[in-house]
């Protein structure tokens, strides 16, 4: 099966691998570069546990093959919090708030909310509601999830003020 | 969940892919642009190129453009750049409304307008949007480039008339005069699901009157398209309630929905009544 060497930046530090080009970002940031953070669920774009950033933007590691992030720059839920010793403030706001039960959906929910919050940083409840409306809770804890993320996004807010 | 064994294929300049899609296609090479369709597919195992083109290396075909009174989309062009900010009057606005209900944010993120339209999938918003206001495509290859209108480009289930050898170069829109009306609504079972019917409705009200009218209807036939009977109903009369709701039944009787789903023409008049009722500016219960 054809492979290809890429080379990529993932939470802030350059790869150069070897991926099947039939792989996707998902199993080469678990496989290849041992991130396992990145949970997969559904492999076929509906669960949104995979989701990571792609310079910057949310998308779905299922859905994205690994040699299409050739150049570019890849943050996962380990590249999240700002130091080894500090929490990004969505995580420590679920860890707060019970925004996780088993924690399988979390490294989507914390990436789509990083995304969210930055082009939305004064949200309703409501819309936080249908921003993780792609990304499914089996323990169904969405309420804790809520209330994580408005409290998230007033912390944000304060410390920008 | 894994897609099946492929060539890929990350061509630099668009002739490039041009030459490539001509080689490849009659050996099952196809385009990858956002991949949001296609790749569950693979993974799902009911597509199965044997060659991927990718188009994302290429530059310049992430471009909106606005002149000539149309809105240019460029193939690379994701859901999630369709904002109000960046097209001027009613369209920006309808197109803000209608991007808001394609799947989730990161799948807008990475998903093409014109991967949607060469996908042609029955439920997809923005093909709904191009066979109401009446779209055209730009269809390029190594020998030339045509124009297709969207009567003629949707032509059943998942099918166009875009030849193998043949990208989707762009689309053009049609932009909407300051003042023109319309109302979009669709019914799914879930948020960001497939919907189960849709209807976009964009009408000219003056002096109190019709002017002109399109009713589009997505997800229910096997390709989105403009319901004439129930538009002419319309044309010269006032909108009111009562008009509506009697446009709305007539649209309904002319559908010709592909599966028997009971609940499908009822969901259809009611998207379609709901959508008039939001061009004409009235309370519909």
């Amino acid at each position: 099966m054809s492979t290809r060497r890429i080379a990529l930046t993932v939470n802030g530090t350059r790869h150069e691998a070897e991926a099947p080009v039939r792989q996707h970002l998902g199993d080469f940031l678990r496989g290849t570069l041992g991130l396992t953070g990145t949970h997969l669920g559904c492999e076929h774009g509906v669960c949104g546990a995979c989701t990571v950033l792609l310079d910057g933007r949310a998308i779905r590691a299922c859905l994205v093959l690994a040699v299409q992030a050739e150049d570019r720059a890849v943050t996962t839920v380990e590249g999240l919090a700002p130091s080894p010793e500090a929490l990004h403030p969505l995580q420590a706001a679920f860890c707060a708030n019970h925004g996780l039960q088993c924690g399988f959906c979390t490294p989507g929910m914390l990436t789509t909310l990083e995304e969210f919050l930055r082009d939305c940083p004064d949200p309703t409840e409501e819309e936080v509601r249908v921003a993780i409306s792609g990304n499914l809770c089996r323990c169904t804890g969405y309420d804790s999830i809520v209330a994580a993320t408005m409290e998230a996004a007033r912390a944000m807010r304060e410390a920008a003020a | 969940m894994k897609p099946p064994p492929f060539h890929y294929h990350a061509p630099r300049t668009e002739a490039e892919a041009l030459a490539l899609l001509a080689e490849l296609a009659p050996a099952e090479g196809r385009i990858l642009a956002g991949g949001q369709s296609l790749v569950p597919a693979m993974a799902l195992r009911v597509a199965r190129p044997l060659h991927l083109i990718d188009i994302n290396g290429l530059p310049g075909l992430d471009r909106l453009d606005v002149g000539d009174g149309h809105l240019r989309i460029g193939p690379l062009v994701r859901h999630a750049m369709i904002r109000r900010e960046s097209v001027p009057g009613p369209l920006g606005a309808l197109l803000d409304k209608v991007r808001g209900h394609i799947a989730h944010l990161p799948i807008r993120t990475r998903g093409t307008v014109c991967g949607s339209l060469a996908n042609a999938d029955p439920a997809s918003e923005w093909c709904l949007v191009v066979a109401t206001l009446g779209g055209e495509m730009t269809a390029r290859s190594l020998r030339g480039e045509r124009a297709i209108a969207a009567e003629d480009f949707f032509q059943g289930f998942m099918a166009t008339a875009l030849e193998p050898d043949e990208l989707l170069a762009g689309l053009r829109l049609p932009l909407l005069a300051d003042g023109t009306r319309w109302g979009f609504h669709e019914f799914s079972r879930r948020a960001g699901d497939y919907a189960q019917a849709a209807s976009l409705v964009v009408m000219e009200v003056r002096d109190g009157v019709v002017l002109a009218a399109r009713i589009g209807i997505g997800a229910v036939e096997d390709r989105p398209r403009r319901l004439p009977e129930a538009e002419a109903l319309l044309i010269g009369r006032a909108p009111t309630a009562e008009l509506l709701r009697q446009a709305a039944a007539t649209a309904r009787a002319t559908l010709l929905p592909t599966d028997d789903d009971p609940t499908r023409p009822a969901l259809a008049e009611a998207m379609i009544r709901r959508a008039l009722a939001d061009a004409a500016g009235i309370a519909l219960p």
